[in-house]
């Protein structure tokens, strides 16, 4: 237990003392909040009905999908994991930890978020804060659990950036935060839906915002809930101390099999 | 009583079709500071990293204290302490949080005095990378020894490493050394090998080409011992002059050197003939074959077992 929380007070300082790192938990979350605030709600004031859950999911994707899985793949180039195997620290530890504390870390910036929107941008606060923050819990696993997954299988930092980039990009515009899940055309709308930010924003919508959710709100929660148990079990059976080691637990193609819940969804809700 | 404390058993390791390490067997016993030497490829990390469990063996087996490193590591940690070649850790740790960290995954209070010793006291709250890499070095063996393993694992310990810090770091081994630890020494310093060790193995192309202690690994080769001689007259100026097992002559400076491969006979014969000569001897210093030239001389020419 002493071992757990000497770990996870480190990771929880790397997370403020790493400038890039502090750059994806804190700087650019709350910049884009501050921006999207002052821009897009004299644009679209009906941006503002959604600015908390929008802006909370931004948080948890920039920390987690931008933020998380490179200091995995470069501690694993610089020989750390293996450093950590010899001193037995657990596979289990090295994933889940830093995955704690920027939940953490995207935590504050949504109170932060919560506590000024409703003053500075007259933003609504959710009506249900039971759902909405089971809604950011589970979102949060789920982000974390597929930057986890990313950092486990990819090969360098290179191939880190294009896979958080596959999820980051599309979240942004097809996830319900800019453009609402109903304008989006058929076709659209169903790869919107293998996308976590998709399922957190209809849950936020339908579930604490107590605005019209585009689909099942509880299937979202479930789905998000599934996606994550999914992505740290495959991170954690695909994790490799070192790349170098010839005994590969499982291909790295595995990983796809995150997006079982999310074609489940497809299938199910629509 | 069995002392042996590492038993390397016909290990292999394999590579795709490169042969790292092609069944090599040594023991190493409770207390003794084994040097591994030998050039790069030749299968040291191999062996160095399936004894630390980071490798699982293709062949043979290996035990440290009778714990399989590849299948037992949650017993292997507490017996072993290893200071990697490279860093191993993360760039925003402070010293006395790394302390603290691997401490606490060994369930022991932190040794902070360890830093203290290793003259890092005033970097005790900065961040690894802004040490320098002899300091680093150093964090890294003060990090190994923390736990008070029975075997330690030195992976170059002394490189980047001024001259105090060398010392101040093979006191500490010897200091290890006799309260009981074990140490295994992955070098490619020579002098290092030579002072520390108790006994060592070359390694080369994966098996072990010589092993034995310095002076026995020395003694064994087909260098020429040099014998360096100064005389007040002229009596050894000759360069026909012929004296037993002497191969090679050569004048330098105010000095004669013999290269002899049976130093009693030549040094001996040397002294009879400036008596003879009535000549008197100035200077003669004997130089045999030093580690460096057994090592060259191995991996130049192969050796075997």
């Amino acid at each position: 237990m002493n071992a757990f929380i000497n770990h996870f007070l480190f990771e929880f300082r790397t997370g403020i003392r790493n400038k890039t790192l502090l750059l994806m938990n804190y700087l650019f979350p709350l910049g884009f909040y501050a921006m999207m605030g002052l821009i897009m709600t004299g644009i679209n004031p009906l941006f503002r009905e959604t600015m908390i859950p929008a802006m909370s999911i931004f948080a948890v994707l920039a920390a987690t999908i931008l933020g998380l899985p490179d200091p995995l793949v470069t501690a694993r180039e610089a020989g750390i994991f293996r450093n950590y195997k010899i001193n037995g620290v657990p596979a289990l530890s090295i994933l889940v930890i830093p995955a704690l504390t920027t939940i953490i870390h995207s935590s504050v910036v949504t109170i932060i978020i919560i506590t000024t929107a409703p003053r500075l941008f007259n933003a609504p606060l959710p009506v249900n804060w039971l759902y909405f923050i089971l809604t950011f819990i589970l979102t949060a696993c789920a982000c974390a659990g597929l930057s986890v997954l990313i950092g486990v299988i990819s090969s360098s930092s290179r191939m880190t950036v294009l896979w958080s980039q596959l999820v980051f990009i599309p979240s942004m515009i097809l996830g319900g935060m800019m453009v609402p899940f109903s304008m989006l055309p058929g076709a659209i709308s169903k790869i919107a839906l293998l996308l976590p930010a998709t399922h957190a924003m209809n849950a936020f919508r339908g579930l604490a915002q107590n605005l019209t959710a585009d689909f099942n709100p509880i299937g979202s929660l479930i789905i998000l809930l599934a996606s994550g148990v999914f992505a740290f079990g495959l991170a954690i059976y695909l994790f490799n101390w070192d790349r170098r080691n010839a005994a590969q637990p499982g291909h790295p193609l595995m990983a796809l099999l995150v997006l079982l819940p999310y074609v489940m969804g497809i299938l199910i809700l629509s | 009583m069995n002392d042996t404390v590492v038993r390397v058993m016909d290990f292999r390791k394999v590579y795709g079709d490169f042969v790292a390490v092609d069944g090599i067997s040594f023991e190493v016993h409770r207390g003794e500071i084994f040097g591994l030497l030998g050039p790069n490829g030749a299968g040291k990390t191999s062996t160095l990293e399936s004894l630390e469990g980071l490798r699982v063996p293709d062949g043979g087996s290996l035990r440290i204290m009778d714990v399989d490193p590849a299948y037992e590591s949650g017993r292997l940690h507490k017996l072993i302490g290893v200071q990697l070649q490279t860093s191993g850790l993360p760039d925003s740790i402070t010293l006395d949080e790394a302390m603290k960290f691997f401490c606490s995954y060994h369930a022991v209070l932190p040794r902070y005095d360890l830093l203290d010793r290793f003259g890092l006291k005033e970097k005790r709250r900065e961040q690894y990378y802004q040490l320098s890499a002899g300091q680093q070095r150093r964090l890294g063996l003060a990090l190994a020894v923390a736990h008070k393993p029975p075997v330690v694992f030195l992976d170059e310990p002394t490189a980047g490493l001024d001259v105090a810090s060398r010392i101040e770091l093979h006191n500490l081994m010897r200091e290890l050394q006799s309260s009981g630890t074990t140490i295994i020494l992955a070098t490619h310093d020579m002098a290092e090998a030579n002072e520390m060790a108790n006994r060592l193995a070359i390694l080369l192309r994966g098996k072990i080409a010589a092993t034995g202690t310095p002076l026995e690994l020395t003694a064994t080769g087909a260098g020429f011992t040099k014998v360096s001689v100064r005389t007040k007259g002229d009596s050894l100026s000759d360069p026909e002059l012929k004296f037993p097992a002497v191969s090679k002559r050569i004048s330098k400076e105010e000095y004669v050197i013999y290269y002899s491969t049976d130093i009693g006979p030549t040094v001996s014969a040397i002294i009879t003939h400036i008596k003879t000569r009535e000549d008197l001897l100035v200077d003669l210093r004997v130089e045999r074959p030093s580690l460096e030239d057994r090592f060259l001389e191995i991996t130049t020419t192969g050796g075997i077992q």
